[in-house]
């Protein structure tokens, strides 16, 4: 826009800038360390996953070979399907509970925080500041059967004495939405900050009551961060293996364990290679459709 | 920010019944709520920080979430487990390599993309879309690639895989951030540089840096920040010497030192610290 108007400006000076080949080359001399760098250690990888996808490996020498065939794929998937639908499930339930914890206090903070909203944001991204890994720690011990929790719980006869979270899925899901609510908080404050103070006069002005004002000027208004929300939240849930390992059980396996073990613990590149390049397929599509509803650059409106 | 330069006294007619509703409803239920929200998230990091102070009884010097009364003994033996204290000081050096490599190449690339249209720039889409995909993109699907990568072209995993794997995750939001701060900046300071006479370079370190500075130190933080807590790229890329959350990640299978709490608490103190005097300087500043 400010580029427009000076072009078009009848007496801008001419500046003495730097001219030819240094000049049309400078996009390209600026980007390419960031651009080699990106293009070499994330799309190349990715390019490789897919080609190793396509080999076969054996498990008890850990060596694989390149055998074209295209069989591991749904072979994996119909393997590990439950796996897919467990970490689908789980990533869902954690985003729309995190959608509904988080957009009140969003609400709140954008409308009502006056001078103190930026203390408010932080505390917000309170949890950003310890550790994940120790995050989901100390919710294995609130949650664990002589945690604060429990314990407090079964004090009280509130629930039957056997009752245990640990282990279920109930457990990662509480453990998904903790660690992931910000990633959903601060889209939604950034896109009800946005909302014009008046829009929302006028619908009362015009006799709408709290609700429809609600479901009639806030919620489509708040609709781009709401997808921005989901799309950060969603894609790294869904393919998040640390809550489940710690606090769930043999049970509720997510597909992020099992591509971990492939790779790390059996040496079955092409059986993980083969899962992820399934993983990725499925976020794509989340991705996509957010590129095609909103487009891509307004994400980095709500980082 | 608009909001906030939004006079509060607009000509609103005298206020109806579902006004005043609304303002009870800002004064009481949605203050309530949220500080409990606040409290929820505070909650585990409190435990924490209470927990850091916990006495051990028994041989195992594990974690445990019975009280068993107050010690700084933790404290005083910060350093006693050797494997958690190297993986510390490794995550500290990781996360000033990376950042400060991430933050050169982000901060150049948001310059040629706030700088120069797609005419003069062939591929600025493909590296917008590139930039997207790497953020949105899920952590497992980058580690594991980069693993397989790292594997088919003998790569020893060490320290080096380590920094190229986290600057490749950083430079996206390196990227993003400062190329916030530069789209309001005024390039007709930059030509008032040129016609002092000041060559390209002079003009750069003298006029453009100094202002997309906050930019470029909101971009090194996030990078530091990002970096310093990585845990799922690391667990696939890092050798035998882990960083700090992979090597607590691992802890959790033997027991956890009562020093990881400690750390936990030092990384928690010295960011807590940084946001709140990022406040203070931006509010100064107003």
């Amino acid at each position: 826009m400010d580029e427009s108007v000076l072009t078009d400006h009848p007496r801008r000076v001419t500046p003495r800038r730097p001219g030819g080949w240094g000049k049309r080359l400078a996009p390209y001399l600026l980007s390419l360390p960031a651009g080699l760098w990106l293009v070499l250690l994330f799309i190349v990888p990715l390019g490789v996953m897919l080609v190793q996808s396509l080999e076969t490996c054996s498990p008890a020498t850990g060596l694989c070979t390149m055998t074209w065939s295209w069989g591991e794929l749904p072979s994996q998937v119909s393997l590990y399907h439950q796996q897919f639908i467990t970490s689908l499930l789980f990533a869902a339930a954690a985003t729309v509970i995190d959608l509904v914890i988080a957009f009140p206090i969003a609400y709140w903070i954008a409308f009502y925080g006056g001078h103190r909203k930026n203390f408010f944001l932080i505390m917000l991204l309170v949890p950003f500041f310890v550790s994940f890994v120790i995050r989901t720690i100390v919710w294995e011990f609130i949650l664990s059967n002589n945690g604060i929790v429990l314990t407090f719980l079964t004090h009280h006869h509130l629930v039957p004495s056997g009752f245990h979270v640990l282990g279920t899925s109930y457990a990662v899901i509480s453990g998904l939405a903790y660690n992931y609510l910000p990633f959903t908080a601060l889209p939604l404050y950034v896109a009800i900050e946005r909302i014009d103070r008046r829009v929302l006069d006028a619908a009362h002005d015009l006799y709408a009551n709290r609700t429809s004002a609600f479901r009639r000027v806030i919620l489509p208004l708040a609709m781009p961060g709401i997808f921005a929300a989901f799309l950060l939240t969603f894609i790294p849930a869904f393919g998040d293996y640390l809550n489940q390992e710690i606090l769930g059980g043999v049970s509720n396996t997510m597909i992020g364990t099992v591509i971990q073990n492939s790779f790390l613990v059996n040496f079955d590149y092409a059986g993980g290679a083969s899962l992820s390049v399934v993983l990725l397929a499925v976020s794509l599509l989340g991705i996509w459709l957010y590129a095609r509803l909103l487009g891509t650059s307004t994400i980095n409106e709500y980082l | 920010m608009s909001v906030q330069d939004r006079p509060d006294t607009l000509p609103t007619p005298p206020p109806e019944r579902p006004a005043r509703r609304r303002r009870k409803l800002g004064r009481f239920v949605l203050p309530t709520y949220s500080w409990l929200v606040i409290a929820y998230l505070v909650f585990p990091i409190a435990l924490m920080i209470i927990y850091s102070f916990n006495r051990v009884v028994g041989g195992l010097q594990q974690v445990s979430f019975s009280w068993n009364g107050f010690t700084t003994q933790w404290y005083r033996q910060w350093s006693n487990v050797p494997g958690l204290t190297s993986s510390f000081w490794l995550s500290i050096r990781l996360a000033l390599v990376s950042t400060a490599i991430a933050t050169v190449l982000g901060t150049l690339l948001a310059i040629a993309l706030v700088r120069y249209r797609s005419n003069k720039f062939r591929g600025k889409v493909a590296v917008e879309q590139v930039l997207f995909l790497n953020i949105a993109a899920p952590e497992i699907v980058m580690g594991a690639s980069l693993l397989g990568l790292f594997v088919t072209f003998n790569v020893a995993r060490g320290f080096l895989t380590l920094v190229l794997a986290h600057v490749m995750f950083s430079i996206a939001y390196v990227t993003v951030t400062v190329r916030a701060r530069l789209a309001g900046f005024d390039r007709s300071l930059e030509e008032a540089a040129y016609d002092l006479g000041a060559n390209p370079l002079t003009t750069f370190r003298l006029v453009t840096l100094p202002l997309i500075m906050p930019g470029v130190l909101a971009g090194a933080l996030m990078a530091f920040a990002l970096s310093i807590d990585d845990f799922v790229t690391s667990n696939f890329v890092s050798g035998t010497a882990p960083p700090f959350p992979v090597w607590v990640y691992g802890a959790t299978r033997v027991g956890i030192p009562p020093q990881v709490f400690v750390f936990g608490t030092f990384i928690f103190m010295v960011g807590i610290g940084f946001a709140l005097l990022s406040i203070i300087l931006s509010r100064k500043k107003i």
